[in-house]
């Protein structure tokens, strides 16, 4: 179980640097189509500014209630990635083929510029959940077990 | 410029490998640790692979430190100091023959760079000249990770939800 930190400095610092870090981590994540990033580097950047504010303000605190939330949606950053295949299948072509994705209104290549932004998340969410999940199982075993179960 | 840089930031590599591996603190071994991610990445950065870099900054530098640092803390609280055996005497013949026969092999691989190596004449110039055509995304490397070669993401993707349901089950069982 991680305790919250005692020093006013790195409360205070960690109180203005996590908003910063997950802005930061969607704007990797939204950008990672026009330069470097993606949705591998946006979800771990995502998943660390939930892990500090764990580390700093401790796992009973209300900052880290969203981290200790998203645990149950392990699985889901799958979900999206499969179900964006799944909908290239309803429409017509291959398991994520994304010119297949049937939106009205789209050429083919905004198709797929749209069905890579999907696949992006799903990964981010994917990886964000799976790091924050890691952290709380390396860490805090009472504490998951109660929150999962109450 | 930038070529003045190159020896120095090779030899911080080598330096804080080495360090990593010589030094007889566990936490000042996982620190030089991301340290060296830290170098390796503004290596990468360098060698202009962008989103290389990038993934080894955070990943390396930042979450694997973090997760090295909580194992630390859950399996040696009070003593982090490691004596470790020195070395034997097949450890200290093979691995250096095994670099001198790496640095021979590597005598053959082709320049930095070059045009005509087998890997840029295959597919890439297809890649390079029809993904903003084809994809609509300036990022060569997001169109092929996420587009071209979007299965094997997928399945790099199950690889690390798996990692994360392995170490839930294998570290959350012990409670009540």
């Amino acid at each position: 179980m991680i305790r919250p930190h005692d020093s006013i400095i790195v409360q205070t610092l960690g109180r203005f640097l996590i908003p910063v870090v997950q802005i930061f981590g969607l704007y990797v994540l939204f950008f990672g189509q026009y330069g470097p990033g993606g949705g591998f580097v946006g979800g771990v950047i995502l998943g660390t500014g939930m892990i500090l504010s764990v580390l700093i303000f401790g796992h009973d605190a209300s900052r880290s209630q969203i981290a200790k939330k998203i645990l149950h949606g392990d699985g889901v950053g799958m979900l999206i990635y499969a179900g964006v295949g799944g909908l290239c299948m309803i429409g017509g072509g291959e398991f994520l083929n994304y010119a297949n994705l049937e939106i009205p209104g789209l050429e083919t290549a905004s198709r797929r510029s749209l069905g890579i932004v999907l696949t992006q998340i799903g990964v981010a969410v994917d990886v964000a959940v799976t790091a924050v999940s890691i952290v709380f199982s390396l860490s805090a075993e009472e504490i998951i077990e109660d929150s999962i179960n109450g | 410029m930038i070529f003045s840089l190159q020896i120095p930031l090779l030899l911080l590599l080598l330096v804080t490998a080495a360090g990593a591996i010589m030094v007889k603190d566990l936490m000042s071994a996982v620190l030089l640790l991301g340290t060296y991610s830290f170098f390796l990445s503004v290596v990468w950065g360098w060698l202009g692979a962008v989103d290389v870099a990038f993934v080894e900054a955070v990943v390396g530098a930042g979450l694997a430190t973090v997760l090295f640092l909580l194992t630390l803390f859950g399996t040696a609280p009070k003593d982090t100091r490691f004596r470790r055996p020195p070395p034997s005497l097949a450890v200290l013949i093979v691995f250096p023959l095994l670099g001198l026969l790496l640095l021979y092999a590597a005598k053959d691989l082709p320049e930095f760079g070059d045009p005509n190596s087998p890997a840029s004449v295959h597919i890439s110039p297809i890649y390079l000249e029809q993904s903003y055509q084809e994809t609509h995304t300036p990022n060569v490397v997001t169109s092929v990770l996420m587009d071209y070669r979007s299965l094997d993401t997928m399945v790099e993707t199950v690889v690390i939800f798996s990692a994360g349901i392995a170490c839930a089950l294998l570290l959350r069982r012990h409670s009540k």
